[in-house]
């Protein structure tokens, strides 16, 4: 009968059939791609056999390089070669020009839109570059599996705010990604660790990369990894090491003048080889020639080298010490301290974190790869192919989230470090007879005021009945999701009233410029979009086939017999449709199980809080 | 369902909170939005949702403050957003020294050992508030038990000051 092969499309097909699925570290100087196969998580390589993909994008007159091949460039094409494009990432062109006063770019924007670069194929926002960047590490690992991938974990900061990690998302969206989590770094960093199985207490994530700082304090237990606290600084890493460097060069060589690009990116580069070298050397020799041709040569001891940077480890060291205390916790208390990310290679920060905790930190897995392999460890579970995993991710909200309330101040909803997902509501209410409207700016930050904070996006609930002054009450929420993505919906209570927007950032792109993208990334014929698009939908049919039927053998009895026909009716009309060609009818079929069966999918979820509880007490004894 | 009834556990202000951890580390395992990843889109919003009630629930149930104040809303009275002030001159009395004490703390000779004895003089109060607060729960004199949470409140500010006061010495 159509009935039984509709319960188990998958297993019917290919009993084992394994689904693809990787880790992407997108990191702001170098990004990685792992995946897990034969049981075992590793980068992927590129032809060239380098795992590491410098996170730079040059934009040519009909091409666009990523790697190294645009690496190679960026002396000659400065203005056209984006370097480490994360650090602009949900961020206004004035924060970015503050940040950094001295990079070789044109750009585009002003303190109320998100920054773009003028580069020779048009202005290009963080979003698109960093799309680019993806999408030849969906390429590589294409092309080395062999198969289209059914889903990427993408790590972020722990500290990214809501526009940084919508800004991520949307770029994965782009690269025609399909994003299973956002995953916090630190996080993809302990599961690397192969800290989930056995391991009990708490652990430290130091994680320093070229542009941002992030410590996380994580409890681990029985395969649950509950994030603390975390904290960090979304912009301080081993490039203002690096900057440190440049300025003592600066002043050493007493140059005054007005910087070339080209002397620019010299420098720059002189100083990231000097505190490499310095990585395992005493001392280092700088050498270089000015636009003039006069030749600048110089020494830097690594005593000079840790004075310069250590007012910037001082500033890890005071976070550590925050999250800490979030955490309510001591420095001795802390089981292990995990070291993630490039610049956790000097030797002062290796020193001074251990100091800190009291013990020599954790670096077995080559710090520039531990985030993308625990990443994939994470998608190889989300996409199905580990079923038993006891593995469950408890991240925490970075940074608080509040509205604007009258006087320019916050009030805060959700207060940093509260356990995701999670939903607040808090009522407010008119502040004069008879408003109808009522305009909520979504803030997010620590400070007071509203201009010391990060905004987020501002939306208008209408059509609220004239009342008096404060006798309205208007309920807003605030949800964030397991990625730490915010939605907000309000709501006037006494007529149900109902505004509800998804929050698109300040310092965002809107979906319309998203669709566009999406449209002239597919490069040539409307086939190929139709065939994209019917490719996506069938996966989709797929996906609620199998769960669906799966869900229906398991809790079937939860429905009526009548119920329970309908909804097989409807899924075996599914099945027939993803074998035509039709892809927006099998979308509107989705839509239409979707929504019959909602109330089948809240009865489940009762039933197995009974469920998940049963059997406890045997585990605990 | 009410929280304690969500983590099986019995209705009261003394709790077991390892176990209300182990609970809770059980229902997220079965609810986390991640177990539902190859979901239908309402499967996944409904986890969502279960997940952030399984959260505030354990949040609610683990501090001492909003577990009273829910046990104290399951009967009826809800003081959490209140704002209404403390009567007992004692009480207020003893409040105000807590608060010259502190103030004057920077200017002692030693200023961290000073914070430390007065954490421990806050810790035991507050203690005592949290023994009060259980028999009131429990002979369900709630009038009291609202009153005691009140004062609880007082103290954790008091308390939070003093760890910023902590701060600022320590750097």
């Amino acid at each position: 009968m159509a009935l039984l092969q509709i319960s188990e499309p998958g297993q019917t097909a290919a009993p084992h059939q394994r689904k693809f699925a990787v880790g992407i570290d997108l990191g702001t100087t170098n990004s990685l791609v792992a995946t897990v196969r034969s049981g075992e998580a590793q980068p992927l390589a590129d032809n060239e056999g380098n795992k590491m993909l410098p996170s730079v994008v040059q934009y040519q007159q009909n091409d666009i390089r990523v790697g190294y091949p645009a690496l190679a460039e960026a002396e000659l094409d400065p203005e056209n070669t984006i370097i480490s494009v994360k650090r602009f990432m949900g961020r206004s062109l004035d924060d970015v020009l503050q940040t950094y006063p001295e990079l070789p770019y044109q750009f585009e924007g002003d303190s109320t839109h998100l920054s773009r670069i003028k580069t020779r194929q048009g202005n290009k926002s963080p979003i698109e570059v960093s799309a680019d960047i993806l999408t030849e590490l969906k390429n590589r690992a294409e092309n080395v599996l062999g198969d289209e991938l059914q889903g990427a974990v993408i790590t972020v900061p722990a500290y990214f705010d809501d526009a940084q990690r919508q800004g991520t998302k949307d770029a994965a969206r782009i690269a025609g990604l399909k994003v299973l989590r956002l995953l916090n770094e630190p996080t993809a960093a302990a599961i690397a660790y192969g800290l989930d199985s056995k391991q009990e207490g708490e652990i430290a994530v130091y994680d320093l990369g070229g542009g941002t700082f992030d410590i996380s304090i994580l409890k681990l237990e029985r395969g649950v990894f509950e994030v603390l606290a975390t904290g960090g600084d979304s912009a301080l890493g081993g490039d203002d090491f690096d900057q440190a460097i440049v300025n003592w060069i600066k002043a050493q060589a007493g140059l005054t003048h007005t910087l070339s690009s080209r002397e620019r990116r010299v420098l720059k580069e002189q100083a990231k080889k000097a505190k490499e070298v310095l990585s395992d050397s005493e001392q280092v020799n700088i050498e270089f020639l000015l636009d003039n041709h006069q030749t600048i040569a110089l020494t830097l001891t690594l005593a000079e080298f840790n004075e310069l940077i250590l007012p910037l480890v001082q500033k890890t060291i005071i976070a550590c010490r925050r999250s800490l205390k979030d955490a309510d916790l001591k420095a001795d208390e802390i089981k292990d301290v995990v070291l993630v990310g490039g610049s956790t290679r000097v030797p002062l920060v290796r020193e001074k974190v251990a100091d800190f905790f009291g013990q020599t930190p954790l670096s077995s897995i080559d710090p520039d790869e531990v985030v993308a392999v625990g990443a994939s460890i994470q998608a190889d579970i989300l996409v199905g192919n580990k079923p038993d995993s006891e593995m469950v991710l408890l991240d925490v909200t970075p940074l608080s989230l509040g509205l604007e309330t009258m006087g320019g101040l916050t009030e805060k909803i959700i207060s940093r470090n509260t356990t995701i997902p999670v939903a607040k509501a808090q009522e407010f209410t008119t502040f004069k007879d008879g408003q109808t409207a009522m305009a909520i700016h979504v803030v997010q930050g620590e400070r007071e005021l509203v201009k010391d904070c990060r905004s987020l996006a501002r939306f208008e609930l209408r059509d609220i009945p004239p009342m008096a002054a404060g006798a309205a009450h208007i309920r807003v929420t605030f949800q964030v999701d397991a990625d730490g993505l915010l939605s907000v919906t309000a709501m006037e209570k006494s007529t149900g009233v109902q505004a509800s927007i998804q929050v698109k950032p300040s310092y965002g792109l809107e979906e319309e410029e998203i669709l566009t993208m999406l449209k002239s990334s597919i490069d040539n014929a409307q086939d190929d979009v139709q065939a994209r698009r019917l490719a996506e939908q069938v996966v989709e049919a797929a996906r609620m086939l199998e769960s669906l039927g799966n869900a229906l053998k398991a809790d079937g009895h939860l429905l009526t017999d009548e119920s329970r026909e309908a909804l097989y009716n409807e899924l075996a009309d599914l099945q027939r449709l993803t074998e035509q060609t039709d892809a927006e009818a099998i979308k509107k079929q989705i839509e239409k199980i979707d929504h019959l069966s909602q109330d089948f999918a809240a009865a489940r979820m009762d039933q197995s809080i009974k469920q998940a509880l049963k059997g406890q007490q045997v585990d605990e004894i | 369902m009410n929280y304690f009834e969500l983590f099986n556990l019995e209705v009261g202000y003394d709790l077991d909170v390892k176990q209300l951890a182990a609970h809770y580390r059980q229902l997220q395992r079965a609810f986390h939005p991640d177990q539902y990843a190859s979901g239908s889109e309402s499967e996944r919003l409904l986890a969502v949702k279960k997940s952030a009630q399984i959260n505030d629930a354990f949040s609610t149930l683990k501090s001492p403050v909003s577990r009273a104040e829910y046990l104290l809303s399951l009967a009826g009275i809800d003081i959490s957003h209140e704002t209404k002030t403390i009567q007992d001159p004692e009480f207020l009395m003893q409040q105000m020294e807590y608060r010259e004490h502190l103030e004057d703390i920077l200017q002692m000779s030693d200023p961290l050992s000073a914070i430390i004895d007065f954490e421990k003089t806050l810790a035991d109060e507050a203690n005592q508030l949290q023994q009060a607060i259980s028999q009131q729960l429990s002979q369900t004199d709630y009038d009291s038990a609202a009153n005691s949470v009140r004062k609880l409140k007082f103290m954790i500010k008091l308390n939070n000051e003093l760890e910023r006061l902590e701060d600022q010495v320590a750097n």
